[in-house]
């Protein structure tokens, strides 16, 4: 066999085995079997095989759920599927200071374990932020954020859970 | 090479460079929900971009080489200059991910599909530099490597669509429909000075990866770690 020929093959069995590995992760349905959070409803669904175990829980902060007290350092919110009302949600207490986003309505995800209690205690508190990107509106200040929490000005990030699946 | 390109690229490209992240950082106007953080969008957007760009240029050069029947030491050369300048602009975007990740997601890292995708791509391309370094033989070093390169491409269509095919951590793309004018303008003009300056980065990698081919073809002892001279400095010193 020439060098041009074997070239060939090598190429022609490389360019095989990419194709067939990338066809496996995109068509495979490996999103299945291996997901980085499980929606509440999902997880609710495990019912006591949730128990114990780390898991990661992702979704939307109820609005209205959030609880911080100071005295004590603890934040309780319910993670729900999305920003609807009437949707499956889960009551999460976490002792970590939430990055500065966290609000109502956001996107989250929470690493922790979920018990018989129906509390989920998390010991990592991640936001996930939408892919967009605007302007402040007029007299907003996105650099002082926390004081127009209130109003309920902010917008919920849509580019997780559902939308995702 | 003509001296104009050589010179006037690099200095053009970080001309354009700079006045994008000028316009990022001063006349762009900052997130209503981020704040000034959003700014480093202008940075690690670009970056991550022309990694991609650079690890295809990889693949394209490996598949050449193979396929090709007047294969020459120039599509090798392309190869590697592309292989080690991805890594860098790959690296540096990893960096500036978990910078930006630190104050939005609150973690620097977590093992989400987008994020472990590009771990193991940056991994990929590094052990692609290393069987490089480990293989003396042009011949089978350029043979083998683009192997290992057409099987490092099967990650970036993953990369890419990692936040699409499965739940993330990262957002999905953005496009200039979830992305005001202003900021889409100043991310626009910071990849094209990031562009030019990869261009320059890759020809002049480029041109030291030939040089090295042509020298290794021409003299393979005068090249120190390939026996004959470098032998010499190797043996035991004896008192």
């Amino acid at each position: 066999m020439t060098p041009v020929a074997r070239n060939r093959l090598f190429a022609l069995g490389a360019l095989l085995v990419a194709g067939a590995g990338l066809g496996f992760v995109a068509f495979g349905n490996i999103g299945e079997n291996l997901v980085y959070y499980w929606s509440p409803s999902e997880m609710l669904a495990q019912g006591e095989k949730a128990y114990s175990a780390t898991i990661r829980l992702g979704g939307v902060v109820q609005p209205g759920s959030i609880q911080w007290n100071a005295e004590h350092t603890t934040l309780h919110f319910r993670v729900a599927n999305d920003a609807k009302e009437g949707t499956p949600s889960v009551l999460v207490r976490s002792t970590e200071t939430p990055p500065q986003m966290f609000r109502d309505k956001i996107g989250v995800v929470v690493e922790g374990t979920y018990d018989a209690s129906g509390v989920f205690s998390s010991n990592r508190l991640m936001v996930n932020h939408s892919n967009e990107y605007r302007a402040p509106k007029e007299g907003e200040d996105p650099n002082k954020w926390r004081e127009t929490l209130s109003e309920g000005t902010t917008t919920a990030s849509t580019g997780t859970g559902a939308e995702a699946r | 090479m003509n001296k104009l390109i050589k010179w006037g690229l690099p200095v053009v490209g970080l001309g354009v460079l700079a006045a994008g992240w000028w316009l990022g950082l001063a006349w762009a106007p900052p997130d209503r929900e981020m704040g000034d953080v959003q700014r480093i969008m202008y940075v690690h957007v670009p970056l991550q971009w022309m990694a991609m760009l650079a690890m295809f240029l990889n693949f394209v050069a490996a598949v050449a080489y193979l396929v090709r029947s007047n294969a020459s030491w120039k599509l090798d050369s392309t190869a590697e200059s592309a292989a080690e300048v991805g890594l860098v602009l790959g690296a540096l975007g990893m960096v500036t991910g978990a910078i930006w990740g630190r104050p939005t997601w609150g973690v620097y890292w977590s093992w989400d599909p987008r994020l472990t995708s590009e771990a193991i791509m940056l991994v990929t391309y590094t052990g692609y530099l290393v069987l490089r370094r480990f293989v003396e033989d042009p011949d089978k070093r350029a043979t083998w490597s683009a192997v290992v390169a057409i099987l490092g491409a099967i990650n970036l269509p993953i990369v890419w669509f990692s936040v699409r095919w499965w739940r993330s951590l990262h957002q999905v793309q953005s496009s200039p429909k979830t992305v005001d004018p202003q900021m889409v303008l100043c991310l626009r003009v910071s990849a094209i000075g990031l562009l030019l300056l990869t261009i320059a980065m890759l020809m002049h990698r480029y041109r030291i990866a030939l040089a090295e081919r042509r020298a290794e073809v021409a003299l393979p002892e005068a090249l120190p770690g390939t026996g004959g001279a470098a032998s010499v400095h190797d043996t035991p010193k004896v008192a």
